[in-house]
């Protein structure tokens, strides 16, 4: 049977006035490929940064293998959108992996050791960007961006990844990189994906939820897509991201 | 010139506190422009007028009533980025005038007018008392270890705050620890710029050696040298011909800046050029 990796109880989350999330109930299952859709404003990415403890809850508790989050053998990586990010900050590509090697504690004078800058070319390496590892990050394309931040996650050496909007502003050919790098990770840790691209990952994960303030829709990908699809409000959001026009689905 | 370093000790204060204000402004000043943190560094400096208002007016050393409302508005303006409520921009302005309001209340209130609080406003590097120097040097060690000791956190916490927090570090923590020492850093900078002129050295130093290199660290050597040049040479300037310390190091580190900008386009432009001849 499947272990149980997150358990997200009757979750509230609200920004003073305006409810992001309310009463959601959710599990995570480990080696889940688990895709999250929904409209902007749905709460996908506070419900990210709300597993990963980075905005408080206002009710509800979120377990992590039947315990808290830090008592857990969870490791979490988590890669933010990239409009988040300081693009300009005088950093490597190389010193940003590696930064996911940092000990908990403060050690002063620390340093890495050989193991861990070993470990930081390998996940380079693994991600496709070891040539640009001394690149200053200011001079990275969004998509070379967005894989810097996977491999800064990947040095966690997560046992669940969680990614909020990957394949936002990058190229096509990029986003396919992406994807087929998320396809290949699958097979050895748990992901979590928020993104916009329904029908490109309608192929790529096992697992599909329709988020908006709360779950509408949770199952298998092609179902909950069709599920979603008739209804008549999230139908124009289908097909803007689709392509697919009504004249055409009718004729 | 030598002769009169040698000879007055005003002299020699005033080259010790420029290597102080050098090293501090180099490494925070670095942190500041790269966080974003001009205006908000502003507003502290100007929150302490109130500090030194109230110095003058309850007869204690004016320089630590800034100091006290140097950490007051850090925290303050501080917490309430913390909320992300997009109100920080606001209640910047607000410490910024209520601390000049309270240091004008507070010298209006005083028999007379102070003849140094200009000092305070302008900074003058050639009036630094003994105990300024001794708190400049207490604040320099501190806020020079903090970072250095901590370096590698620092740079991640800089970049990704989120991700440190992920990674399990106590990020309120460095954010608070960070508030302070720009509270610290403007303390000591006070004495030598001035109320008014802090930003300039907090800034120009940091920029200047953001033309000049990429490295997080790199940045921060070169930011201490150049407003050791620029200290340097305001004050032999301005004990040449005896003007406002203050004034000619912030004059001299913008015309710096704006040269050093020059010479990298064209430079850079130059390059270019014959790259595409090639």
């Amino acid at each position: 049977m499947t272990q149980k990796l997150i358990d997200i109880e009757n979750v509230s989350v609200s920004y003073g006035q305006i409810r992001a999330l309310t009463n959601l109930n959710l599990t995570i299952f480990e080696n889940d490929y688990l895709g999250i859709i929904g409209p902007n404003g749905g709460g996908k990415s506070t419900l990210l940064k709300a597993i990963l403890d980075l905005v408080p809850l206002n009710e509800g508790k979120m377990t992590y293998a039947d315990t808290s989050l830090k008592k857990s053998n969870i490791k979490i990586g988590y890669v933010p959108q990239i409009t988040e990010m300081n693009r300009m900050f005088p950093i490597t590509v190389f010193e940003v992996v590696l930064s996911g090697k940092l000990p908990q504690k403060f050690q002063p004078f620390f340093r890495y050791d050989s193991q861990a800058i070993q470990d930081t070319l390998d996940t380079l390496d693994k991600v496709g960007i070891a040539k640009l590892a001394d690149r200053q990050i200011n001079e990275l394309s969004g998509g070379e961006f967005q894989k810097m931040l996977i491999a800064r996650a990947l040095s966690l050496k997560p046992t669940i990844l969680f990614l909020d909007e990957p394949t936002a502003m990058i190229d096509n050919a990029s986003q396919k990189q992406v994807f087929r790098l998320l396809k290949k990770l699958s097979t050895e840790m748990t992901i979590v994906l928020v993104t916009h691209q329904i029908t490109t990952i309608l192929k790529q994960v096992n697992r599909l939820v329709y988020l908006d303030k709360n779950i509408l829709a949770d199952g298998d990908p092609l179902e909950v897509y069709n599920y979603m699809y008739r209804q008549p409000i999230v139908s124009s959001i289908m097909n803007r991201n689709t392509g697919f026009s009504e004249k055409e689905e009718t004729l | 010139m030598i002769q009169v370093i040698m000879e007055y000790r005003f002299m020699q204060y005033a080259i010790i506190s420029a290597v102080l204000t050098s090293l501090v402004c180099g490494i925070i000043g670095v942190i500041i422009v790269e966080k974003r943190l001009v205006m908000m560094s502003g507003g502290i400096a100007h929150t302490t007028y109130g500090g030194v208002g109230l110095g003058y007016l309850l007869g204690f050393e004016p320089i630590i009533g800034a100091f006290f409302f140097a950490i007051v508005a850090a925290l303050g303006i501080g917490f309430i980025k913390t909320k992300k409520t997009g109100f920080s921009d606001i209640v910047i302005g607000l410490f910024w005038s209520l601390g000049m309001s309270l240091g004008i209340l507070f010298i209006g209130l005083m028999p007379g007018y102070p003849p140094t609080i200009t000092t305070y406003l302008f900074g003058n590097i050639l009036s630094v008392t003994t105990f300024d120097l001794i708190l400049m040097i207490v604040l320099t060690v501190i806020v020079l270890l903090v970072i250095l000791v901590f370096f590698q956190d620092w740079k991640a916490h800089l970049f990704d705050q989120e991700f440190t927090k992920i990674l399990g570090k106590k990020t309120k923590l460095m954010e608070t620890t960070l508030m302070i020492l720009i509270a610290l850093t403007i303390v000591v900078l006070i004495r030598v710029v001035g109320i008014v002129l802090v930003i300039a050295l907090l800034t120009a130093p940091a920029a200047t050696a953001s033309i000049v290199t990429k490295k997080l660290n790199f940045r921060m050597l070169y930011s201490v040298l150049f407003s050791l040049f620029f200290t340097l040479t305001g004050l032999f300037i301005s004990y040449s011909i005896n003007v406002s310390s203050g004034a000619v190091i912030v004059f001299v580190s913008i015309v710096t800046f704006c040269i050093v900008f020059i010479i990298k386009r064209y430079i850079i432009k130059r390059k270019q050029i014959k790259w595409a001849v090639k």
